[in-house]
């Protein structure tokens, strides 16, 4: 690390806006994207925080991770919460009673439960009235605060506290991961991407142009937890990475409903090589992980046919 | 002296919000707080009233964009009803606890169920203890001149809440009143621009609604209400600079002939205006009956209710919700727990009168005084009475 300053600062702008010394897990990916989200932002953005690992590990009182403005009110209205922090500060300055002339991007940031269950309604009355606003969903798959319960974004055949694998039901969680980005893109807004901190350049990018569009644009952003997924701290980059491999979370973007895929692999890595190391999927047996691999590759085909269309309409 | 129009109360109070210049309205509608919104909603869409409408798509969203756009520092309103209010429920604890000077309207309604959208107090009732200052209208003008005052006390730097102001629905708020407006210019010099004590600003950053560690809640708690209680003060203040910039007075609790009454009749809101003529006629009879008229719900005006007190021997609090399982009327229930401790302290006989839009006649206010009065005399123990309940 002697020589950090000299490659680093080539690579991922220097300035941060998360603190150190959080309170989140080792190797806790979600804090590990929050950072590159800030560094991509600088200091002119306004944060509103839905509850969750990230409002806790944040934001203990008297102390706070935050060196932009944050706000948190609860768990499901963060979309509710920015909308408003963007309607005041556009009619503020307006008026020309705000005090900052500079651009100010405004952030929604939640877990996958803030998003895809309780606060899917506050986040589509957002993003169809349209607020200049970017809307950053943290998934890691299940409530991790209130100790990995189930959430809609849990994959087929994990376990979590609430969709234990047992006698009677031996698969875990027995529903298909909701698509919340299909969700967003529905609201015809002018960009909506997947990202991921295993792909930190990727996601950068993805946050620039967001955060560059005007009007509501959204960022589903896959963070392996190591705690809830059972499975060991060292392991959450590379199991990002294995993911996007493995084509169970491909990184995309739909700018103006055109679909683009923005990282490719030529060869494809079984979805065995992403169940494996973790804990949360330890009792799937050899059937149920065929199932699965059909699942990711029908699901990554119809994504493929979205991006061939776009390409023709483009052509 | 300002000009007299006579308008639909609910134009009135939207008349209000746009002399107050807010820079903020979020809502969602319900009956019978719609003709507000619709109302507000035209004036920004004309022109008349440089403003942010946010239409959400719930009242929960309503009251947290309040949150966003008051945490932005903008002058903040909304108004709602009944359900619409049940639905705020969570986000209404926190606005206060953010210290986010919020106006509210609530045009108060039943709440479900059975559904109805017919006037009484079960709303605002079940929001008692959210930290919300909470004051009542009567009439129209009174909805009129509270909604201006409302902005300068939750703005006050000694208080930063939010305030609901309560209007009965259809009662009030589908009425049409004489009201007398104020001009911009002197509404202006009444109520300065807002300015936040803390917002949300780049070059300045705050964290806003951060973890409460239990080293630190109850200390936060106790700062809470430590700064609702202290807002009755700045309410006095207020209603004075009001009472000597334009003329009307306003008390947080009121009186009508009560002097020399060994017997008071006890009222909030609209019903206080039918009780007035009751009181009338009994005065007339020659009965010692007055009237005492809750301005201020929250924070409690336990002072200036006991300060009514002397020589009462009987109070008949009327009450417009049912505190279901509890000892009494909600606001009976709380005026025995204010008087209790005084010496000769009056008999309070609670009645549940009024509710889901049932009218209050002015039979049954001479009715209620002489039950309460016998009640007192034969001392009674009851929780509560309701009255005009069909067998
Ligand atoms: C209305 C409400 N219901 C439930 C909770 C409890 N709760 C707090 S955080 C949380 C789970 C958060 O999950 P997620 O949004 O996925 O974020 P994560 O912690 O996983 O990052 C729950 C259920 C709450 N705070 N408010
Ligand atoms: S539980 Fe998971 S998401 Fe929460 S702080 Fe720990 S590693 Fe991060
Ligand atoms: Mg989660």
């Amino acid at each position: 690390m002697e020589n950090l300053n000299v490659y680093a600062a080539k690579l991922a702008p220097q300035q941060e806006s998360l603190a150190p010394g959080h309170r989140a897990c080792q190797g806790c990916a979600e804090l590990l994207a929050v950072r590159l989200v800030a560094k991509t932002l600088g200091k002119d953005y306004i944060i509103a925080n839905a509850t969750g690992c990230l409002e806790i590990v944040t934001s203990s009182f008297p102390h706070s991770a935050w060196e932009v403005p944050w706000i948190h009110v609860a768990f499901e209205n963060a979309a509710a919460v920015a909308s408003g922090v963007e309607a005041g500060v556009k009619i503020l300055k307006k008026k020309g009673k705000y005090p900052v002339d500079r651009k100010i991007t405004i952030i929604a940031q939640a877990g996958d439960g803030g998003t895809v269950d309780i606060g899917l309604q506050a986040l589509s009355g957002a993003l169809e009235r349209g607020h200049d606003m970017v809307y950053i969903c943290y998934d890691n798959e299940a409530y991790m605060n209130t100790g990995i319960q189930r959430s809609s974004a849990t994959p087929y055949g994990a376990t979590t506290t609430t969709s234990p694998a047992g006698e009677a039901s031996p698969l875990g969680q027995h529903t298909m991961k909701k698509n919340v980005v299909e969700i967003a893109a529905a609201h015809n807004i002018p960009y909506v991407a997947t990202a991921s901190p295993s792909y930190p350049f990727d996601l950068m990018q993805k946050v620039r142009k967001a955060a560059d569009t005007p009007g509501p644009a959204y960022i589903h952003c896959f963070v392996p937890c190591p705690t809830g997924w059972r499975m060991a701290p060292n392991l959450a980059v590379s199991i990002g990475r294995i993911a996007v491999e493995s084509k169970v979370f491909p990184l995309y973007e739909i700018e103006n409903g055109e679909y683009k895929m923005t990282v490719t692999h030529k060869n494809h890595r079984p979805v065995i090589d992403y169940l494996k190391p973790q804990g949360r999927f330890r009792h799937l047996s050899e059937g149920n992980i065929a199932e699965i691999q059909q699942q990711v590759d029908k699901s990554y085909d119809r994504l493929l046919k979205k991006v061939k269309m776009s390409q023709i309409e483009l052509d | 002296m300002a000009k007299r129009v006579g308008i639909e109360v609910s134009l009135a109070i939207s008349e209000a919000v746009k002399l107050a210049n807010v820079d903020a309205i979020a809502a969602y509608p319900i009956t019978p707080q719609t003709h507000i919104v619709e109302h507000l909603s035209e004036l920004v869409a004309d022109g008349e009233l440089d403003a942010a409408f946010i239409p959400v798509e719930s009242e929960h969203s309503a009251m947290s964009v309040c949150a966003g756009t008051s945490a932005a520092g903008a002058r903040t309103y909304t108004a709602t009803s009944s359900q619409g209010l049940a639905l705020m429920n969570e986000i209404l604890y926190i606005i206060p606890a953010l210290r986010l000077p919020v106006v509210m309207t609530i045009a108060n309604r039943a709440i479900s169920g059975p559904i109805s959208i017919w006037n009484d107090h079960s709303d605002i009732m079940g929001v008692r203890d959210t930290g919300w200052i909470a004051v009542f209208a009567e009439n129209g003008q009174e909805a009129f001149d509270l909604s201006l005052m409302a902005f300068k006390i939750a703005e006050d730097h000694r208080v930063l809440l939010p305030i609901s102001v309560n209007i009965d629905g259809f009662t009030l708020s589908h009425v049409i009143e004489p009201h007398e407006f104020l001009g911009q210019e002197e509404v202006d010099k009444f109520l300065p621009e807002y300015k936040p004590a803390v917002q949300l600003n780049p070059d300045a950053p705050v964290s806003m609604g951060t973890v409460g560690i239990p080293e630190i809640f109850t200390e936060a708690k106790k700062c809470q209400d430590e700064v609702l209680k202290g807002s009755e003060a700045v309410v006095k203040e207020v209603f004075a600079e009001f009472g000597e910039m334009f003329g009307r007075e306003y008390k947080v609790v009121e009186t009508y002939r009560s002097e020399g009454a060994e017997t008071l009749l006890m009222t909030m809101g609209s019903v206080s205006e039918t009780a007035m003529e009751a009181i009338d006629k009994m005065r007339d009879e020659g009965k010692a009956v007055g009237l005492i008229r809750l301005r201020l719900w929250r924070p409690f005006p336990v002072e200036a209710l006991r300060a009514e007190m002397v020589g009462v021997k009987t109070l008949a609090v009327i009450d417009r919700a049912v505190s279901f399982g509890g000892t009494g009327g909600p606001v009976a229930s709380e005026v025995r727990s204010a008087l209790y401790s005084i010496d000769q302290a009056p008999y309070v006989a609670s009645f549940i009168a009024g509710l889901g839009g049932r009218d209050i006649t002015i039979d049954d206010f001479i009715m209620v005084v002489g039950q309460a009065e016998r009640m007192a005399a034969e001392k009674e123990i009851h929780q509560y009475k309701m009255i005009g309940v069909r067998e």
